[in-house]
């Protein structure tokens, strides 16, 4: 998989420079800072997997930590809601303990019932009515998506190798970053071409359906390739990815319309040419839940 | 300080103490932005001041220089809160070589003005943070006359003026355990101030308020 994905790094850099050769006079700096960042991120990923399976929690727990450390800086949060945000920082590690633990059903309720419970009441010990509803709905929304539904990936990942196939926990992580992320990048690069139809231009400018489809014709057509990674039949392969290009759209429309409300362009700078973590992981807070649910659905 | 525990053992424990503590708590749990670093004098002595909300504030100001200038960076801690037993005391000066200033029962040996001068020439630069205490994060207080007097008396000392971000939303007063909001700081060119008091003051909260602006 590795191969897969730094050979197409590499074809991506020879693109990138008969591109500058052809077009010297157009600017592709962001398009050079993005694939410079592709590299890192596939370094990291595959080298915590060479060094340590185990080490993917930790990784994909920092994830979390990042995204939601973007996301409440965007917030507009008060000042009585101090200690409730701890608290939800507090359920990172908790929830990837469960994970670590092998604790099913606490990692699925942990967020969704307890921490959901508790929050609004932390709320309430502050002692300010003013903006209570507010406060509680996006501190919880945050937990939802940024820890509860990205943990999946490390739920994911931690599944026991599948009876009668080369595939386990690992390798469908792999299979669900390969298509989410490649989507993403078809989606935009079919949108920068023949995007003429916006869809929710109040929303996002980018977005249109000459993307969308593009993207879902490319990365079901690309999945195919990666199949070896998964236990599922071509047909299920084909809706899987159906299934992750359209939550990865959804996820990325919601970021999109969070960060409008927020009056922010991007949630951070942490990855130059991407913006913030969240604008890379926002498809696969949808991605990640729905396509474990599948694989426990079809081959649980 | 004295006996074993010499100037360059505490310069050793602080360095430790950054390398290991401060700057991964700094770059990962902050996730401090910087803007203007190059601002920062490559010689010491000289005056960083900031606005004043939280006690990140110093830590990531501390963050910002090369370990091996650390020894010469005095933050000015306020006696009555840094010194009131004598073990802060003992942590803020190893850990974070504060240099303590009296708000209270000043006397000429202790006059704020007149440590801050001693430090300046011993070659050690200074953090302040004019507002005298910290504020709601929100508006900056208008700043105390003391830097004016210092800067007065030492005008070819250069003041870098910054403006920090988020902090008091991250650990604001009364609170122990902080949220990781994203935090900024921003640096302005350094400056040489002349005049009378007054517009020192005025020059120096401009130079400061004006970074927030920018933002």
């Amino acid at each position: 998989m590795a191969a897969i994905v730094f050979g197409m790094l590499a074809a991506a850099a020879v693109v990138t420079f008969a591109l500058r050769r052809a077009y010297p006079a157009r600017d592709f700096h962001e398009l050079v800072l993005r694939t410079r960042s592709w590299w890192w991120m596939a370094a990291i990923l595959f080298g915590v997997l060479a060094l340590n399976a185990r080490l993917l929690l930790l990784l994909f727990g920092l994830l979390s930590f990042w995204a939601l450390k973007e996301y409440v800086t965007l917030l507009r949060t008060r000042a009585v809601d101090h200690r409730a945000l701890i608290w939800s920082f507090l359920a990172i590690p908790i929830q990837y303990y469960w994970i670590a633990a092998g604790a099913f059903v606490m990692f699925l309720i942990f967020i969704p019932v307890y921490m959901f419970l508790w929050l609004p009441v932390r709320l309430v010990l502050a002692r300010d009515p003013a903006g209570f509803v507010m406060s509680a709905s996006q501190i919880q929304w945050g937990l939802m998506a940024f820890v509860f539904g990205l943990s999946h990936l490390a739920y994911l990942s931690r599944m026991r190798p599948l009876p009668a196939a080369t595939a386990d926990g690992i390798t469908l992580v792999l299979f669900l970053l390969f298509v989410t992320e490649m989507s993403d990048i078809f989606q935009y690069v079919w949108g920068k071409l023949i995007g003429r139809t916006k869809i929710f231009p109040t929303i996002s400018p980018n977005k249109t359906w000459e993307g969308l489809l593009g993207g879902i014709a490319t990365t079901m057509a690309l999945s195919l390739a990666v199949r070896f990674l998964t236990p599922f039949s071509a047909v299920e392969t084909l809706a899987a990815a159906l299934l992750l290009t359209v939550a990865g759209f959804c996820g990325g429309a919601v970021m999109s319309a969070i960060k409008r409300d927020l009056g922010a362009k991007d949630f951070g700078t942490l990855i130059p040419g991407h913006g913030g973590m969240l604008d890379r992981v926002d498809s696969l807070c949808y991605a990640a839940p729905v396509f474990f649910h599948y694989v426990r659905y079809f081959h649980g | 300080m004295s006996g074993i525990f010499t100037a360059r053992l505490r310069a050793l424990v602080q360095i430790l103490f950054f390398v290991f503590v401060i700057r991964p708590f700094v770059t990962l749990f902050i996730g401090l932005r910087v803007q203007g670093k190059e601002m920062l004098p490559a010689r010491d002595p000289f005056v960083l001041i900031a606005n004043h909300s939280s006690h990140l504030d110093t830590v990531s100001l501390l963050s910002l220089f090369p370990l091996r200038r650390l020894p010469r960076i005095r933050p000015c801690a306020a006696a009555d809160t840094w010194e009131r037993t004598r073990w802060i005391a003992f942590l803020s000066r190893t850990l974070f070589n504060t240099l303590a200033i009296a708000r209270r029962n000043i006397t000429a040996q202790t006059h704020p003005v007149r440590r801050m001068h001693e430090a300046l020439a011993r070659g050690e630069s200074l953090i302040l943070f004019p507002e005298g205490t910290r504020g709601n994060g929100e508006t900056m207080a208008s700043f105390r006359p003391g830097i004016a007097h210092l800067i007065e008396e030492a005008p070819d000392i250069p003041v870098v003026p910054a403006y920090l971000t988020n902090m008091a939303r991250s650990l604001p007063k009364g609170e122990w355990v902080p949220v990781p909001f994203i935090c900024a700081v921003r640096l302005g060119r350094p400056l040489l101030v002349a005049g009378t008091r007054d517009e020192i003051l005025k020059t120096l909260e401009r130079a400061v308020l004006e970074l927030k602006e920018n933002v």
